[in-house]
């Protein structure tokens, strides 16, 4: 096995240079706040006690192991889990200072400001362009329909590959394509923060390339928290990252914890955690 | 890490038999049983087929004519002559109808069963009635119609629609829910992450991706409704003219296929033949055209 620190160093260069010029990182305002959230399906608890500050324009990565829960806060960000029946949100979260699980708040506004991405490319059986204007149709956002999708296609760096089809269906596009053209599909309707669950997880390593680069790209406009498997994604792409584990209580129930919430910089190289270090060193159990 | 074992002799250089031979006698003797085996289960499922439409075809062709088409029925059926118009119009005007009525009602009952009800009590209820009554024989769905319309109002057209809707409707139901069940999840969740609706998913990505599936459920029970016989003697009488109107008396071309079928003139075999054809070519023309309506809503998947 190579030394961890040698491995380590790899990619820890590529964020540091990565952080946006002059954005002092600590400085960049809280855009969301999550704070002591537990999300529970029926009586079972999946992740208990959260707190995670998310800050404008940078990259917040959320890593660790299958079933620490890191998904589910993720979804807890946009009321995505109110779709599944038993789940319950202890805690607050907030955007802009508002909780976004206050009784008078309406999801569907929430989720309009926070979109999200899927683990799984899931374009709508539609033509690339319906795929992408779908968003703006439904939200009756005003101005030119051709412009704009023009604009999320760009964005989404995926323009120039479709621009000679866009009525062919979403479907008949590559992996990787798709899965880009499910970004475009979200940031068309200008949303605040992005939300991605495990982006890259179905995509070759070019395509995933393409994808963090075009994070990195997204950010300057949006607020991005990504899930990930892949720690080297995490410490290559983000500015801050939360690592989660799974805990087995007394009645061998498990539940996700969060373990540290760090700059990716530091977390990587020097964590507060033994835990984290366990992790992030290949020597987690 | 010192390697202590030698490592293995590479394995010879020789070209592994690729071809049929390579497999032993038993696997290719079974191979070729069960070929054999499933062309011969082809060609008899297609021979009934076949033969059904080769007499149709022959039989029914040699008596359609514009006149068989748009004649009034003769009142005595041996006799030569006369046509079966009136049961066309029967026909078409009361599955029309009770297309309408159902296929609406139907799609609606499904996307509550699928989308709203899902496993709760009420969506599981209905969701075995409406198994329930798939089962049930048509003539006790017309005895259904009978004692509750006919009964308090006269047979009529109305009454055969009403008939044929009851029918309909649960086929439509249980297999317009199996389509929206096929619709993936994954649709669902990135509609509403874009911040649409319940209704708008529904409307706008349920429906087009499940809608060709709903659609040959709803084609196969216009030809199930099509093809209903007891049940319209029962609720709609009979009437040797053309009645466009849903009140009063009607017939229907299956009707007429069974009254011609069981009378000993070669005159009212023709005409049975005649009207099987022209039943044959309208359930046709509807799929036909279902198709066309589905195919025009539908999402592509690939182009």
């Amino acid at each position: 096995m190579p030394s961890t620190d040698q491995r380590l160093n790899v990619h820890i260069n590529a964020p540091a240079e990565r952080v946006p010029s002059g954005a002092d990182a600590s400085a960049s305002r809280k855009i969301m706040d999550l704070e002591d959230v537990s999300v529970y399906y029926g009586n079972y608890e999946a992740v208990r006690g959260a707190t995670i500050p998310i800050r404008q324009n940078q990259i917040t990565a959320m890593i660790g192991p299958s079933g620490c829960g890191k998904s589910t806060i993720l979804r807890s960000m946009n009321r995505m889990n109110d779709l599944i029946p038993g789940a319950r949100v202890a805690g607050t979260v907030t955007y802009h200072g508002q909780d976004i699980y206050a009784r008078d708040v309406d999801p569907i506004q929430v989720r309009r400001n926070i979109g999200m991405v899927f683990q799984k490319p899931n374009p709508f059986p539609k033509s690339i362009y319906d795929n992408v204007a779908y968003g703006l149709r439904i939200n009756k956002v005003k101005g030119n329909l051709d412009d704009m999708v023009e604009e999320a296609l760009t964005d989404a760096a995926l323009w120039d590959e479709v621009k000679n089809k866009l009525k062919t269906s979403g479907m008949s596009l590559s992996g990787g394509q798709q899965q880009r053209l499910c970004i475009a599909r979200t940031v068309a309707v200008k949303p605040d923060v992005i939300l991605m669950d495990e982006p890259c997880s179905a995509l070759d390593p070019i395509a995933t390339s393409k994808i963090e680069d075009l994070m990195y790209e997204l950010a300057k406009t949006y607020t991005i928290v990504i899930v990930t498997h892949n720690m080297q994604q995490a410490a290559r792409v983000s500015n801050y990252t939360a690592f989660f584990t799974a805990e087995v209580d007394s009645n061998q129930v498990r539940h996700g914890r969060l373990v540290e919430f760090n700059a990716t910089s530091r977390l990587f190289t020097n964590p507060d955690d033994k835990r984290t270090e366990d992790y992030i060193t290949g020597r987690f159990g | 890490m010192t390697s202590l074992a030698e490592p293995a002799a590479p394995r010879e250089a020789v070209a592994p038999e690729l071809g049929r031979r390579a497999l032993s006698g038993r696997r290719r003797v079974t191979d070729l049983v069960a070929t054999v085996l499933i062309w011969i289960a082809v060609v008899i499922a297609v021979i009934p087929i076949a033969l059904v439409m080769y007499y149709v075809i022959v039989k029914g062709g040699r008596v359609i004519s514009w006149e068989f088409l748009t004649a009034r029925i003769p009142r005595q059926l041996a006799n030569p002559g006369g046509g079966i118009g009136p049961a066309i119009v029967g026909t078409v005007l009361m599955t029309g109808v009770a297309s309408l009525l159902s296929i609406p009602l139907g799609v609606l009952g499904a996307i509550y069963l699928n989308e709203y009800g899902k496993q709760g009590t009420l969506a599981r209820t209905i969701r075995l009635m409406a198994d329930v009554m798939t089962g049930v024989p048509s003539i006790v769905m017309g005895l259904f119609i009978y004692a509750a319309v006919v009964l308090s109002t006269e047979q009529s057209g109305l009454a055969g629609a009403l008939a044929l809707a009851c029918l309909m409707l649960p086929v439509i139901i249980r297999s317009s829910e199996e389509m929206f069940k096929l619709v993936p999840d994954e649709l669902r969740q990135a509609s509403l992450a874009l911040g649409a609706r319940k209704w708008r998913t529904i409307l706008t990505v349920v429906l087009p991706a499940a809608i060709s599936g709903i659609a040959s459920g709803a084609l196969l029970a216009i030809a199930r409704a099509a093809g209903e016989t007891a049940s319209i003697v029962l609720v709609v009488g009979l009437t040797q003219r053309v009645n466009w109107h849903l009140s009063g008396s009607n017939t229907a071309l299956p009707v007429q296929i069974y009254r011609n079928a069981t009378e000993p003139f070669q005159a009212a075999t023709d005409r049975a033949w005649g009207a099987a054809l022209t039943l044959v070519v309208i359930v046709m023309i509807t799929t036909l055209i279902g198709r066309l309506i589905a195919s025009r809503f539908a999402t592509k998947e690939r182009e």
